[in-house]
């Protein structure tokens, strides 16, 4: 382990408090307090929503996919970012216009009915928590993998600081302190990749795929913690149990477990499964285009924009700044297994980010240091995105469940928000970080995306047929979630449209909201021209 | 205004004539108020508007879609393609790892100069003055 690794954490939490609090004295308003009077550029903007939007599941879990998976699991990073242009092409410009500051708000301004408006908080609050216990758990993983604390202490620390920091700072604050974690995500994974690169280069570019299968490079230990059954690359199965110790001797074959794909399942796309595999895909890609635009936390900060048009171009380049970051990923998924085929052996891939600096680089002052840089950069992904979906969890609670949306309304929302996700991480402790994280995108695009994009652009929309939509999409995908969590294991084409809801839940809810809307026509609601007016118009003309 | 002979007088002179800006807001104000109220002129304006911005979203989409969207079918209808190497790097990951976010930027630039561009036209008509 690295002498550098817990003080660059301490200083990245303690950096997200001072930035805090130095926006905390900027604070004066209730308007400044939670929209930051408007004022924030684009650039900056963009780099708040880009450090708001990478996760611990893309600092950590993309690699860990692609280590594990190979080329099919690129569809993860590439749907994150085009998330964004779905994003830019539908929704950004007239949502900004619309004046709503959170989905709620859209529904009720849009349809004007409160009791929809009860229903997109419900969904709202769901959603919020479903994508922050993983990130809780992340933390959770990250400081006793790279400092040994127990797992319980890094989700409650995380959970803590980020849930004080919302309280205390509202969004100010939090808008220096994304895109600031913007910055330190991507030099955290950037500069480490360099060097791991230059180091391959400098050794002869090792074989990423040799022919024989994956081999150990240099002379490994490994501890097995779990039962689990090992193939060898000639085919030789060897089951192994908790406790038993290994050495493998540099060129030794890696035993791989399994789950993990290897040679040209894991070069090639479309492996093993076949209209299993291309359905899971398109359904993944669908969950992620679609899902982007119904993060709560994604939404809200477009509320910071002066305009529609800036609202597009801070999207424009949001889109640039993810998919500059999402090159990095894939490097230390692929380098991985020249570097820490460990991993293969054990199935822990999600660690690939945090222990291939050292591996590739040794436990010198460069490998020690880059070590401490990742684990910095993990750490202000767990910040970060917490701090966004706990502020727009926070926002709504504080609006339409507990008060009228007064700062102190939100300090108390923002407690209570922040309390329940981290009593769940430390209680469950078995969530798959990066499926939990898919099944979220996939609730948010069959509830949200059919409502923001039906809402916009067509006149038809009723508060019934809207409402229907959301319940048999956002139901349908919401109960493909707690089967998943909670439910048996399954197999077949049950786990497939279980595992991967999108592609049969996201047309649901248009078919239902376009349907039940055409029956219930004559309560589309009366100022549906003006509405469109003032979504569609352009900013110049100010109506 | 009052400070602007003080720096030598190198500002340029402006003819104003109060009518002229006087007719042309009142030209404006005029559609305006048309669009504000929903007569039959300010709804088809509108309406028009509204096409034109889904349809230049939807092109785009369909771009992507097939652009991107047809690669899992393109790689299991014909595999040949997928072990294809471009310097020594398998196409599918080259695609997806690399070109895939290119592509994406590059839509998106286009759809805000495209839509910035409706509305422009779209202000232009409101506000050109009625002859």
């Amino acid at each position: 382990m690295s002498p550098y690794t817990v003080p660059a954490i301490v200083v990245v939490t303690l950096a997200t408090v001072v930035i805090g609090a130095y926006g905390l004295r900027l604070a004066r308003t209730t308007s400044d307090f939670l929209v930051a009077s408007r004022v924030v550029s684009p650039t900056w903007n963009a780099a708040a929503i880009g450090g708001e939007y990478l996760s611990a599941a893309s600092f950590l879990g993309v690699a860990g996919l692609i280590l594990k998976y190979g080329v099919d699991v690129l569809w993860y990073p590439v749907g994150f970012a085009a998330g964004y242009l779905a994003l830019l092409l539908f929704v950004a410009a007239p949502l900004r216009r619309s004046g709503a500051f959170t989905l709620p708000d859209f529904c009720e301004a849009r349809l004007r009915s409160r009791w929809l408006r009860k229903l997109a908080t419900a969904f709202v609050v769901f959603i919020g928590w479903l994508y922050l216990v993983p990130q809780m758990q992340g933390a959770g993983l990250t400081l006793s993998t790279v400092t040994g604390a127990p797992y319980a202490l890094g989700a409650v620390l995380v959970g803590g600081v980020v849930t004080a920091n919302v309280a205390l700072g509202g969004m100010r604050a939090i808008t220096f302190v994304q895109a600031f974690q913007y910055w330190l995500k991507l030099t955290a994974l950037a500069v480490p990749a360099i060097f791991i690169a230059m180091q391959w280069q400098a050794a002869g570019r090792p074989a990423i795929t040799p022919p024989n299968g994956v081999v150990f490079t240099r002379p490994t230990t490994v501890v097995v913690e779990h039962a689990a059954r090992l193939t060898l690359p000639d085919g030789t199965v060897m089951r192994v149990s908790p406790g038993e110790r290994f050495d493998f001797p540099a060129g030794a074959p890696v035993p791989i477990v399994d789950g993990v794909e290897d040679g040209h399942d894991w070069l090639l796309p479309g492996s093993g499964s076949g209209d299993r595999g291309l359905f899971a895909t398109y359904s993944l890609m669908l969950a992620t285009f679609l899902g982007t635009m119904g993060l709560p936390h994604v939404l809200v900060r477009f509320y910071t924009n002066p305009d529609g048009a800036a609202a597009r171009r801070t999207t424009l380049v949001v889109l640039g700044m993810v998919g500059m970051f999402y090159l990095l990923p894939t490097m230390y998924g692929v380098l991985g297994r020249v570097y820490t085929p460990r991993l293969l052996m054990t199935g822990e891939t999600d660690a690939v980010v945090l222990l291939l600096p050292s591996a590739a680089l040794g436990d010198g002052l460069a490998g020690q240091v880059l070590s401490a840089l990742v684990a910095a950069g993990a750490f202000a992904a767990f910040l970060s995105s917490s701090s966004g979906l706990l502020t727009s969890v926070a926002g709504v609670l504080s609006t339409d469940v507990i008060g009228r949306g007064s700062v102190r309304d939100f300090r108390v929302a923002a407690t209570l928000a922040g309390v329940v996700p981290i009593l769940l991480a430390v209680n469950i402790a078995g969530l798959d970080v990066s499926q939990v994280v898919g099944l979220a995108f996939a609730v948010a695009a069959s509830s949200f995306c059919p409502l923001l994009v039906l809402g916009i652009w067509w006149r038809g929309l009723t508060d019934v047929g809207a409402a229907a939509g959301v319940l048999a999409g956002g139901g349908a995908s919401a109960a493909a979630v707690l089967v998943t969590v909670l439910g048996p294991p399954l197999d077949g084409w049950a786990a497939t449209l279980v595992g991967q809801p999108a592609a049969w839940t996201v047309p649901l809810a248009f078919a239902v909201m376009v349907t039940v809307s055409i029956a219930t026509r004559r309560r589309i609601p009366p100022g549906v021209a003006s509405t469109m007016l003032r979504l569609h118009a352009p900013d110049a003309l100010r109506l | 205004m009052t400070d602007a002979p003080a720096r030598g007088g190198q500002t340029r002179r402006v003819r104003v004539v109060l009518a002229e800006i006087a007719r042309q807001r009142a030209n404006a104000d005029h559609i305006r108020t048309e669009l504000a109220e929903q007569t039959r002129v300010g709804e088809a304006l509108i309406r028009g508007l509204v096409r034109a911005q889904l349809a230049l979203a939807v092109r785009l989409a369909v771009v992507v879609a097939v652009g991107l969207g047809g690669l899992p079918l393109l790689f299991a209808v014909a595999p040949a393609v997928a072990e294809v190497t471009v310097a020594g790097v398998n196409l599918p990951w080259l695609l997806l790892g690399v070109v895939a976010y290119p592509f994406l930027f590059v839509v998106g630039w286009a759809h805000v100069r495209m839509a910035e561009r409706n509305e422009h036209d779209f202000t232009a008509v409101v506000q050109r003055p009625e002859q």
